[in-house]
């Protein structure tokens, strides 16, 4: 079991950064960062906040609309091309083709952040000349970026494997806004009565809650963030994942692929 | 082949005319719409708080572009010369709705928004606003509250107000000792040169942008040319006193001890002695401020 998830993963992750579409939103990203200190000079006594603020956005926002755009192909395109029966003919089983694409997907999303990351500390470190205890702080909102990319790779998946490329690109996107605004619908579920309330708070838990993994302006003012933050989001976003996966299994399962 | 050649020769004359031709319609169009209309759009459509909830979460991002277009704006009206800073107040307050802890804003921005036209907006009223804003939400900087007793002392003339602001400020930890001495020369003291020179020089050594430093040394140059004059029309009337004359010039005095040598001002040139026993600077233009504790 382990061989052939394995195989799957690192074919999705080989297919994956042969992809065009990869380089060009890393190129973009990368050169987003490096332009950064420009836009800092024009500005006043926030040369280093606009650095670190476009180098954690980019790896946030790109690492995201990487998980959609490879993420919407990874089902569709293999039903398309017909590649997906090969694959089935021999003995992989459904789910462990979802968990292996998804698993492709997050190797191809590390290593893109590994990239993006190391870009925008040597950005830093040719801006500041040197890297201080403040700059580690910012691998919080690094890391709370990959756990975002671990929850959208999830969605993507969810979507891929009932919809077409456009449809589960367009929902996934959706669901990433809607999850932006997750405490709003929450503050909402609150001051709603009767139905209204029990409909908004159910939406409010089954949306996923990105709000509380961008901590971006934290991080650039220097602000502590508690390890308890750092352990419930890890938790929340690998449980809220699997949940996501199993139901993209579940539906796969019952996908009739003649 | 040849037909390859001769589409791709077509195809760079009209990536080159045409993207030409749209650069200066471009121009065109940005002259007839007026250079403030972008930014009066960015501005008005949405508010800060709307700003922040369609920003996705990245809305530090966005403060960090208002903060920018802040800046460009006030440059821009203040290389014009002119009296008119309408958009400052509005930027500066989405700026602080997307990011309330982006310190330099209430800081900078407020400097920006007190000092007199052509130097700044002469809105000292709306820069207390903005500060009072930086307060709630960053109660724990005592800076802020620095900048609130300045703004208070030299720009509303409050003194009751900016003696508050400097002992409010005095009580935070980690606030300097000297803010508690500001506060009680408050009390004391209303348009004095010395106090306004130590609140330009605390300005000075708490920003770090050039204009702002610039334009603090200009002021204690200018508030100390302003004490030197005073006390030199002082050592003129005391001369009058005396001999019954007004000094023909600056050596009357030197000879009868009341003064060392022939004043200077900071550019090293000698004061002018008027008739009727006035002072002033040979060049007014190197001391923009001066007589502003008095007006």
């Amino acid at each position: 079991m382990i061989s052939r998830l394995s195989a799957i993963a690192l074919n999705t992750f080989r297919e994956a950064v042969r992809d065009r579409v990869l380089y060009n939103l890393i190129v973009f990203a990368l050169l987003l960062v490096a332009g950064a200190p420009l836009l800092g000079q024009i500005s006043i006594d926030i040369e280093r906040l606009v650095l670190v603020n476009v180098g954690l956005s980019a790896i946030s926002l790109f690492g995201v609309v990487i998980a959609i755009f490879i993420g919407i192909g990874l089902v569709s395109k293999e039903i398309e091309k017909k590649t997906l029966y090969t694959i089935l003919a021999r003995p992989v089983r459904r789910w462990e083709f979802i968990v292996g694409k998804s698993s492709g997907l997050l190797m191809t999303l590390a290593a893109n952040t590994a990239l993006m990351t190391a870009g925008f500390y040597a950005a830093l470190l040719i801006d500041q000349r040197h890297l201080g205890r403040a700059d580690a702080g910012l691998l919080i909102a690094v890391y709370f970026s990959a756990l975002q990319f671990l929850m959208m790779t999830a969605i993507t998946l969810l979507f891929s494997t009932f919809s077409t490329s456009i449809f589960s690109a367009v929902f996934a996107f959706s669901l990433f806004v809607i999850g932006t605004f997750s405490e709003d619908l929450r503050n909402f579920a609150a001051l709603a009565h009767g139905i209204t309330k029990w409909f908004s708070t159910g939406a409010a838990y089954i949306v996923p809650n990105f709000a509380s993994l961008n901590v971006i302006a934290q991080v650039g003012h220097e602000q502590p963030i508690g390890g308890r933050l750092i352990f419930f989001n890890t938790l929340y976003a690998v449980l809220y994942s699997a949940a996501v996966t199993a139901g993209a299994v579940l539906i796969f399962e019952r996908r009739n692929l003649k | 082949m040849k037909r390859n050649s001769t589409a791709s020769v077509v195809a760079v004359v009209m990536l080159l005319t045409m993207g030409t031709g749209a650069i200066l319609a471009l121009h065109k169009v940005e002259t007839v719409r007026g250079q403030e209309a972008t930014l009066e759009e960015v501005l008005y459509l949405p508010s800060g708080k709307t700003l922040k909830r369609i920003s996705l979460g990245y809305s530090s991002l966005l403060a960090n572009i208002y903060w920018t277009r802040a800046v460009q704006y006030f440059g821009a009206q203040f290389h014009k010369r002119t009296p008119r800073y309408d958009l400052l107040y509005p930027l500066l307050d989405v700026t602080t709705d997307l990011d309330p802890l982006l310190i330099p804003v209430y800081q900078t921005g407020s400097i920006f928004l007190a000092q007199r036209p052509p130097e700044g907006a002469g809105q000292p009223d709306k820069a207390v606003e903005l500060l009072e804003k930086g307060i709630r939400e960053n109660p724990e900087y005592w800076r802020l509250y620095f900048t609130l007793g300045f703004t208070h002392y030299l720009d509303r003339k409050d003194y009751k107000a900016a003696q508050e602001a400097f002992a409010k400020g005095s009580e935070i930890p980690g606030a300097l000792p000297w803010m508690k001495a500001m506060a009680a020369r408050m009390a004391e003291r209303g348009n004095d040169a010395g106090t306004a020179i130590a609140l330009w020089q605390g300005v000075y050594e708490m920003t770090q942008e050039d204009s702002v430093r610039d334009s603090a040394l200009k002021h204690i140059a200018s508030l100390r040319v302003d004490a030197a004059i005073d006390e030199l029309q002082q050592r003129v009337q005391l001369y009058r006193t005396q001999t019954g004359a007004w000094p023909a010039d600056w050596s009357d005095l030197v000879h009868k001890g009341l003064l060392p040598g022939i004043p200077v001002d900071p550019t090293g040139e000698p004061y002018e002695l008027l008739p009727l026993g006035s002072v002033q600077v040979k060049d007014p233009k190197a001391f923009p401020f001066l007589g502003e504790l008095h007006q």
